[in-house]
């Protein structure tokens, strides 16, 4: 089932949520983002792919100021990102991430990682935060591992129980930095599978993954960059059949062959 | 040995001066290390420099110089700190010359707290410190929540180094009218100087006890706190 079958979500529909214009960023002498214009609109999922240092990654990482843009703006919900402070973790409290390396804090149980947000940045009680997290926990199917801690969980239930610590703060997009890279394959399907039902949801998400089958399935908008601009934008659909592009066609044959 | 066995009071109240030094200053450098760490790691580029500042001029500068600087120079600037005199303890009052030794280690020993803690700092992943600012924590909440507790774990060995360091450090308020185990192992060895060696052993003993309840404590520490990855 596709997303836009499920009718939970339809491409089009909504307001912009995360808006980025003449988005520019450098490392030193690498030109990392060009010009970048993306409107992502509520409830949509885009799929941002491209050859590793096309600077997807770090498209993604800019949405919560990660990374810093040197021009251009980014707008969430109608607000500019803030520069610094409280402010700056207000706005990262509304934006979920989760990351290829997973991340969770280490030296905590599985259920403190997904409290400890709403807990010290919420403000919400430790019994509720507990029972939310668990409901949580439940949902992405690792509710029996709670007292756990990170390194006793396999790759694809950290994945999923980080994929649960951004959710607990109920945020109001989801940013996904290549989710399934670092997993084994056999785990993949198990956070792929989160993530779709997530986008069923209508979670407005911005996933940056390999995961053609994931683009195919889940995405309302495939996005394709390289050498650190978009070169391409069309539903999924349209983009794996009729690339438009060179750069697109050469990439997608490079990796559809097998 | 005799003279330290029929003064064994003397004794152990010259190690009990060694271990109050170790302990006040220990814990003080302990705080104000972890704060310079947090402050050399932190967003805030003039505090960065400050504490570097700080670091690289406490931590190249010999100890006894400190000690010189707190307990004859300052006092020729008007700072005596006698009105810690004042100031009464469960009983006790803290002696001024107790308070500048403890001042002069902590100055000291703050610094290397400092760089060891930074170590720590650096060995915690970065994506750490990353996840902690994705899900909306300050700074300091990523620093007290997520980064110090674990670099906390990965400190302990280096930190141990730095504590036995200030253990053996204290004795250098000997020249400074304390009367701590080195002050008193001289006084013994000036009255009996026929019993040198034994006197020379016993307070060796001493602060190879002292040394190693420290590591030994640091090894049990470590072993409760070690975290998997």
């Amino acid at each position: 089932m596709t997303a836009q079958e499920s009718g939970t979500v339809s491409a089009g529909r909504g307001e912009p949520l995360v808006v980025l214009d003449g988005v520019q960023k450098h490392f030193g002498q690498l030109h990392a983002l060009k010009d970048i214009e993306l409107t992502v609109k509520r409830g949509e999922v885009v799929v941002v792919i491209g050859p590793s240092g096309s600077g997807k990654s770090t498209l993604c990482r800019t949405i919560n100021r990660l990374e810093t843009i040197d021009e251009g703006t980014i707008t969430l919900d109608g607000k500019d990102l803030p520069q610094e402070g409280k402010a700056l973790a207000a706005l990262r409290a509304e934006v979920g991430m989760v990351f290829q390396s997973f991340n969770l804090f280490a030296h905590k149980t599985i259920l403190e990682n997904v409290t400890l947000g709403p807990i010290k940045v919420r403000g919400m009680g430790k019994a509720e935060a507990e029972k939310k997290a668990r409901e949580l926990l439940d949902r992405v199917g690792v509710g029996h591992q709670a007292e756990k801690y990170p390194a006793q969980l396999s790759g694809g239930q950290q994945q999923r129980v980080a994929i649960a610590r951004a959710l607990a703060m109920e945020p109001k997009v989801m940013l996904f930095d290549e989710p399934t890279s670092a997993l084994d394959p056999e785990m993949i399907k198990e956070v792929l599978d989160v993530m779709v039902d997530l986008a069923q949801q209508g979670m407005t998400m911005v996933v940056v993954t390999h995961e053609m089958g994931f683009a195919r399935t889940a995405a309302d908008r495939v996005v394709f960059m390289a050498d650190g601009a978009i070169i391409e934008e069309n539903t999924p659909e349209e983009f794996f059949t009729h690339p438009r592009s060179d750069r697109a066609k050469d990439f997608l044959g490079k990796i559809l062959k097998h | 040995m005799d003279a330290v066995i029929s003064n064994f009071d003397e004794y152990l109240k010259a190690f009990g001066l060694t271990i109050g030094l170790f302990v006040v200053s220990g814990i003080a450098s302990l705080v104000l290390g972890t704060i310079l760490a947090v402050l050399r790691v932190g967003p805030v580029s003039i505090l960065n420099k400050a504490a570097a500042l700080y670091v690289t001029l406490f931590r190249n500068t010999p100890l006894l110089m400190i000690f010189v600087f707190i307990f004859i120079a300052m006092p020729v600037l008007g700072y005596n700190f006698k009105v810690v005199e004042n100031i009464e303890i469960a009983g006790y009052n803290v002696s001024a010359f107790f308070f500048r030794a403890c001042l002069a280690l902590t100055l000291y020993t703050s610094a290397f707290v400092c760089e060891a803690m930074r170590s720590g700092v650096n060995a915690v992943p970065l994506g750490q410190a990353e996840a902690g600012r994705a899900i909306g924590l300050t700074f300091a909440q990523s620093m007290t929540l997520v980064i110090l507790p674990q670099a906390a774990r990965a400190v302990i060995p280096p930190m141990t180094s730095v504590m036995i360091a200030l253990a053996k450090n204290t004795s250098v308020a000997a020249a400074f009218g304390l009367a701590e185990a080195t002050a008193t192992m001289r006084a013994f060895t000036n009255n009996n100087a026929d019993q040198r060696i034994g006197i020379f052993l016993a307070f060796a003993i001493g602060y190879i006890i002292v040394v190693e309840v420290i590591s030994l404590s640091s090894y049990l520490v470590e072993r409760k706190v070690r975290v998997a990855r």
